[in-house]
């Protein structure tokens, strides 16, 4: 993260404009969709501040109820606004909005088809000091194996705020994964979010990297080393885990013959496994996972944390060299 | 006969609006008991037929339910699932499918015949309500339980943001209510002023593995819901005129500031001598024989399917 604070432009397009919480993004999405979408209505759970929803509250109090802490009922009501035709947008920590309601998602939103889009921020490491009680890493898993479930893991505040807009047209259960930490924001304001269309960062020909999340802050100054060390990557930011853009996966790594999937999860179950199925299937190639091995986390500095656990650009680089190698 | 419906298409229920304000005449009483005494016949076959699911709880409910549909509720012609200009219900048990699957044939959404394929594959009767297979009538799935109420205050809250003066019911098992969600939606629903919904519970005191007392003990339900902020009426759920006339009661006392729950005093097997009084008929089905036993005491009134 040690380029974040001066402006730079990365790969000829990327231009770094500061450090936001893609939590932001998500705030400033939904108070957009307040003006835009009258049936787009908000329910949180005693985390107003936390998920950054406190504009939308203030300009639109008759379309926001507080459901205190208790998620279950949430998303139930949730599933119930959506019956009537709203567009529900539930906002709380990505731990109580997946595995404390995993039975709920289950039953009245994702088998009874509701539209209800599931927010949830403070997802993966990156939450920091509160330690592991709260440093969800499973979350991925669990949302992406629900039939009919759209998982997005936006990597800035800008992709986040399109993401935040852009799910409000999409008919379906959403879950959209965010996180704390101030983190450097590169995607233009302007690009356009299309959920489940992978997006090239930068095009290489060694290996694909395809990266979700806060890590593709992290795989972006891997390449930066990795160009250095005269190695050419393609960068491919998949922020849909869910639908996947398997298309665009298999072609890139027909043409590199490598892959390294970079994500704030746990190895298991995340956007890694989902790479890896759609190349076994139709393309097989080395791979190697940038993840969290297995493990629940523990307190610390964000930064701190992705060093420790294996998501710092350096863990990127190494990555990039085993799956080259192993290429033969 | 009387049928209060066509078996297919658009269907309006008569509201009897001119009797909602006294006690409904006898005469109407004894065609909701005819039509309940259908829709049980139906539940013992379904199960027999499927040789699985809830006779016990399906049979406790037939009154409450067949009232609901056939006198309560006000609906719109055929089915949308927003539900917009009618009043719409929210099955939280979704185990007594049996007995909602009939009244909801009977009432139009549905072909009758389609009772045959209960549990059966390929077929939208699933063991447990469902959106999933499309069946007209059904709103959300249910099962797994403690989730409706939660679901019902949504809608509730919807039809308050709409304007949409129309009430939002859902029932529960008594059983059910030792899932803490329930008791999250009761605060909720007491905070928020949620006054267009009518929660009935099934108080059959009885669940799987015996007597709610013995399992779990509810303890004092009235004082709960009451200490909840909720305003709380009594039924007894297998007496017809009781239910109706609770159920007409229990529309004046929303638009109050308070939700409605309706303690509904029922028996588990009410109708079938021998599955009356047990928790052992909670989710078995009778056999040849048994099934012939029961099909003596309930009377064919509309046909079956």
């Amino acid at each position: 993260m040690e380029a974040q604070t001066s402006t730079q432009t990365l790969f000829g397009r990327f231009t770094v404009t500061g450090k936001k919480a893609t939590r932001d993004g998500f705030g400033t999405g939904l108070h957009a969709l307040g003006n835009t979408h009258p049936d787009v209505v908000a329910l949180c759970a005693d985390l107003l501040g936390s998920l950054k929803m406190n504009d939308f509250v203030r300009d639109w109090p008759e379309r926001f109820f507080q459901a205190g802490i208790s998620e279950a009922n949430m998303m139930g009501i949730a599933a119930g606004l959506a019956t009537t035709g709203k567009i529900p947008y539930t906002g709380t920590f990505a731990n109580f909005s997946t595995g404390r309601v995993y039975d709920q998602i289950r039953q009245s939103i994702a088998y009874s088809d509701k539209n209800v889009k599931i927010c949830a921020s403070h997802a993966g490491l990156t939450l920091g000091e509160d330690g592991a009680t709260h440093q969800i890493l499973e979350d991925i898993g669990m949302m992406k194996m629900l039939p009919g479930m759209t998982v997005i893991n936006p990597c800035d505040a800008n992709q986040t705020h399109a993401a935040t807009v852009a799910i409000a047209d999409h008919h379906g259960p959403v879950y959209l994964r965010f996180g704390r930490p101030g983190w450097p924001v590169f995607i233009p304001a302007d690009e356009p979010f299309v959920i489940g269309k992978a997006l090239t960062l930068k095009r290489g020909e060694a290996v694909s990297i395809f990266a979700t999340g806060h890590l593709v802050w992290q795989a972006m100054e891997a390449v930066q080393i990795l160009e250095a060390q005269g190695i050419s990557c393609e960068l491919i930011n998949i922020h849909t885990i869910k639908p996947l853009d398997e298309a665009a996966i298999i072609e890139s790594v027909s043409r590199t013959g490598c892959a390294v999937s970079c994500e704030e999860h746990n190895r298991i179950g995340g956007l890694g496994d989902s790479i890896a199925q759609t190349l076994v299937r139709h393309r097989p190639a080395p791979q190697e996972y940038v993840a969290v091995d297995d493990s629940f986390g523990e307190s610390g500095k964000p930064e701190e944390l992705l060093v420790k656990y294996g998501l710092a650009p350096q863990d990127v680089v190494n990555a990039v060299h085993r799956a080259i190698k192993r290429k033969g | 006969m009387w049928l209060p419906f066509c078996l297919s298409g658009p269907t309006k229920i008569p509201t009897f609006e001119s009797q909602r304000e006294t006690h409904p005449p006898m005469s109407q009483i004894a065609e909701l008991q005819r039509t309940a005494s259908q829709v049980r016949r139906d539940i013992v076959r379904m199960v027999a037929q499927a040789k699985s699911g809830h006779p016990g709880g399906s049979l406790g409910c037939a009154d409450f339910l067949t009232a609901l549909y056939f006198h309560t509720m006000d609906r719109q012609p055929g089915f949308s699932m927003e539900g917009k200009n009618e009043d719409m219900f929210f099955l939280s048990n979704g185990h007594i499918s049996p007995v909602w699957y009939s009244v909801l044939a009977h009432s139009g959404y549905f072909p009758v015949s389609e009772l045959g394929t209960f549990r059966q594959i390929n077929g939208r009767l699933q063991g447990h309500p469902t959106t999933h297979e499309g069946l007209p009538g059904v709103r959300m799935s249910s099962g797994s339980l403690g989730q409706g109420i939660s679901v019902a205050i949504g809608a509730a809250l919807s039809k308050k943001m709409d304007g949409d003066n129309h009430m939002i019911y859902c029932l529960t098992g008594d059983g059910e209510l030792q899932e803490g969600q329930i008791w999250e939606a009761a605060l909720f629903a007491a905070h928020h002023q949620v006054d267009n919904l009518i929660v009935t519970v099934d108080w059959n005191g009885q669940q799987i593995d015996g007597s709610t007392d013995h399992v779990m003990s509810l303890g004092d339900l009235p004082a709960k819901w009451t200490a909840f902020g909720w305003d709380v009426l009594h039924m007894n759920g297998n007496d017809m005129a009781d239910v109706v006339r609770v159920l007409d009661q229990a529309k004046t006392h929303t638009g109050k500031g308070k939700p409605v729950v309706i303690l509904m005093k029922t028996e588990m097997g009410a109708g079938v001598d021998f599955m009356m009084g047990s928790h052992k008929w909670h989710g078995i089905a009778p056999n040849a024989e048994q099934t012939e036993s029961a099909l003596a005491q309930l009377t064919e009134t509309l046909g079956d399917y």
